[in-house]
This record gives structure tokens, sequence and C-alpha cells, in this order.
């Protein structure tokens, strides 16, 4: 069990080395020559006009929410999947119960327009 | 032929404990160092050729030749591509967040990486075999999420910026259906684990008692993966390039390298869980891994060169309002399938 995640520590060091690696490589033989030019930022050859860190569309943190709440369901969702076919009709019967209160919610946030793109 | 892989790793372990005297947690470690390099080694090799079968085949569509100078058949182009790369110049824009635009690169690759820790290569071939490897799969995946957001705010600039909220908001929303699509298989095999999903597909796949399952599975990897027609983050026409419009050199190559380990991680998780996994008649059951994960690859490929892409709103309302609402009577009718089975056979 536990020599299962060091193996899965070691997935993550050589992901995390490999790329660095690869940049150090490329940083070895790449010209650098930098000019305020090439270092302006890209937009059609024209200057940037205003900021780019702005107040953002308050739809995508709508969806974020409801998103939430979905991926929760899942941490439930998947432990009872597991032991389905042992727990027998009440635990199916429960689990229903528990999926019609999200439905309900969903169709709320259906019905007040959270879903729509605006 | 069909333990190859296994017996040569076998034989390596048995020198390692008896040869060399280590103990058997050094060995151990040093064996998934050693799958590491070569499922890292696998991925690249694969990436280099996809990317060259990718162009080639978007050419034959499309009546075109494509790459066809350098080498034989243009075989040597993603080659040489990648040597071009690495001798670009690495541009970081002034007014960039220069540690969050830096780092952006590096995190985008470890997850595509992460991702093949639990894939069956083949029989008896994971690399490390999880009791829950499905939920791995799905946790480190959602995770390319971040490098998309930290690469769209990090670059400073307004389509990076645009093409980062659209990833996260497409593939946020995606991973809703994608997740209940896969209870479905969880629900008839009562395991997590990858080996126990492949073994209960011994008698009949998977798409045959979820068909729904996978096409909901199928449309939102192809989502999660933002390939056509679901690639808005990306959307040339309109964003230039998304959120790597600003990156060069490596630093890009890095981006557009996790993208095509991520399609073959997403490929290979569809074969696990709805093709019967490794498994086959004849042929070892590596080479048959390969062959159908290269059959799902060929299907996405397929896809991206032949549909539009979608406008955003009907993105959003399609997941919303038609996907999670079907994976949810999907789970339904499978629950209530199972146990009318289960009642007739007692």
């Amino acid at each position: 069990m536990q020599q299962d995640y060091a193996g899965i520590g070691i997935f993550f060091l050589i992901a995390a080395v490999f790329p660095m690696i690869v940049l150090a490589t490329a940083w070895l033989v790449r010209p650098k020559r930098p000019s305020p030019e090439k270092l302006s930022t890209y937009e059609c050859g024209l200057e940037t006009q205003g900021s780019t860190w702005v107040q953002f569309k308050i739809s995508y943190f709508l969806y974020a929410l409801i998103f939430v709440v979905f991926d929760v369901e899942t941490v439930f969702l998947y432990p009872w999947a597991v032991r389905f076919s042992s727990l027998g009709l009440f635990a199916f019967v429960e689990m229903v119960i528990f999926i019609a209160i999200l439905v309900i919610g969903l169709w709320y946030a259906w019905k007040e327009g959270a879903l729509e793109w605006m | 032929m069909d333990k190859l892989f296994v017996n040569a790793g076998a034989g390596l372990e048995q020198w390692m404990v008896s040869g060399l005297g280590l103990s058997s947690i050094i060995t151990n470690l040093i064996m998934v160092v050693i799958q590491v390099a070569m499922i890292l080694s696998f991925v690249l090799l694969n990436v280099l050729y996809l990317v060259y079968l990718e162009r080639k085949l978007s050419a034959y569509w499309q009546q075109r030749l494509g790459p066809n100078r350098v080498g034989p058949r243009g075989l040597l182009q993603t080659t040489l591509d990648v040597i071009k790369l690495i001798s670009k110049e690495d541009i970081v824009p002034q007014a960039a967040d220069r540690k969050v635009f830096k780092l952006a690169s590096i995190i985008v690759f470890i997850p595509a990486v992460m991702l093949y820790a639990v894939i069956p290569f083949g029989k008896d071939m994971i690399a490390v075999d999880l009791n829950m490897g499905v939920f791995y799969f799905i946790a480190i995946s959602s995770t390319t999420t971040i490098a998309f957001l930290m690469a769209g705010w990090g670059s400073n600039n307004k389509y990076s910026l645009i093409g980062g909220m659209r990833a996260v908001a497409q593939m946020v929303s995606y991973e809703i259906p994608f997740v209940f699509s896969i209870l479905g298989v969880i629900m008839l095999t009562g395991s997590l684990r990858m080996s126990d999903i492949v073994a209960a597909q011994n008698d009949v796949w998977f798409i045959v008692l979820q068909p729904v399952a996978f096409l909901i599975f199928f449309i939102a990897g192809t989502a999660e993966l933002n390939r056509a027609p679901f690639d808005l983050p990306e959307g040339e026409q309109e964003l230039v390039a998304g959120a790597t419009t600003e990156y060069s050199g490596m630093r890009w190559a890095l981006f557009f390298l996790a993208e095509y380990a991520n399609l073959i991680a997403m490929s290979a998780l569809a074969v696990t869980l709805f093709l019967g996994g490794p498994a086959g008649p004849w042929a070892p059951s590596w080479i048959w891994f390969i062959v159908k994960v290269y059959i799902m690859i060929y299907v996405f490929m397929w896809m991206r060169w032949t549909f539009p892409r979608i406008r955003i709103d009907h993105l959003m309302h399609f997941n919303w309002k038609f996907l999670l609402p079907l994976s949810l009577a999907n789970i339904l009718v499978t629950g209530v399938g199972i146990k009318i089975y289960q009642w007739f056979i007692q």
C-alpha cells in the first residue's frame, strides 16, 4: 500500500524533473537576444490597450459553483458504486433519493437561469 | 511473447536481489524508476509520431499531401521540428507574471506523465496497480486545468486570458458527465482497480453493456482534451492559440507534448474501461493494447477533422442540459438493470 504511493511519488518526481531537464537543455543551445519589441505583449501587431487583469464574466463563476456541488456528489457516489452489488435494495433506493435531491437542485439552477450563457 | 516485458522485469528484479544483494524495497523502487523511464520514452516516441500521423491523416481527409519533404514520406518532419524547437529563443513577455508563466509549462506536463501510473499496458503490466486506480486517473487528469489557468493568467495577454478561462470552464463542466459515465462501469465491476476492471471484461466488453456511458465518456473526453469540435480554448481563428499564445520554443513544446500525452492516456483509459483492456486472442496483450489505443486515437482525430467548432453557449447548454441528466439517468438504469439481473439469478 505505502509502496504503491512511493511509486506514485517517483512518478511525480520524474514527471517534474523531466521538463526542467528539457528546458535546461534548450537554455544551453538557444539564442538569447531580447529586444523591447520582441518582449511586448502579442496582440496582432498592435499596441495593447488597457489592463488584461480585469473583472471577468460572472457566468464562469456560476458554472464553477454548480460544478462544486456535483463534484462533491461524485465523492459520495464512488464508494457506493464499488459496493453496489453487495449492498442490497435499501442502499440503492437511498442513493436514488440522494440523486433526486441534487436533480431538484439542478432543476432550480436551470429555472433561475444559472445554466444560461449570457 | 505475452510475458516478454513481465519476465524481463522479473529477471532484472531477481538479478538485483540475488546478484547485487539489494533489499526488496529498494529493488521495487528501482523497478518503478525503470518503468517510469520506459513509459516516458513510450509516450514521447508515440507523441512524436502522433503529430506526424495527425498531420498526414488530416491532409488526406482534406485532399492534401501533408508533410512529405523531410525524409521518406516526411517521416523525419516531427523529429526535426523538435530539434528546431529546442534551438528556438525562449520569449517571456515583459508584462507577464514571470514565475506563473514559467511554472505553468512545467505543471502542465506533470499530470500528463502521472496518468500513466495506472494504465494497464498489457497483462500484469501496470506500473502501480492502485486499489483506487480509476479515481486516481480522474483526480490527476483534472489538475491539468490549473496549468491552463496559470498560463492564461500569467501571460498577461487578452487572448491567453480568454483562452485560459474557457479552458477552465469547459474542462470543469465536462468533468461531471465524464466522471458519471465511468460510474456505470464501476457498478458492474465493484472495484476501482484497473486490473479488476480488465478482468471483469473477460466475457463481454463494457461497451456492449454500457453503450450510452461510452458515448458520454467519448464526448466528455474530447472536451477534456480540448480537441475539436470542443477546441474553443484554443480556437485559432479567434484566440490565436488560447492560453499558449505567448509561449515559444521549448515551453510551448511542453504544452504540445502534454496535449498529445493526454490524448494517448485518454484513449488508453477508454480502452481499459470499455474495450476490454489489453486482453485479446492470438497476439500478445501489449500488441492488442497498442492496436486498440491507436483505433481510439484514430476516432479522436477523425472527429477533430470532421466536425466544425461549436459555439460556447451551445457547448455549455449541451453539457449541463443534456449530458449531465443523461449520465444520471444512465446510472439509474444501470442500477435497476443490475438489481433485476441479480433478482433473476437468485
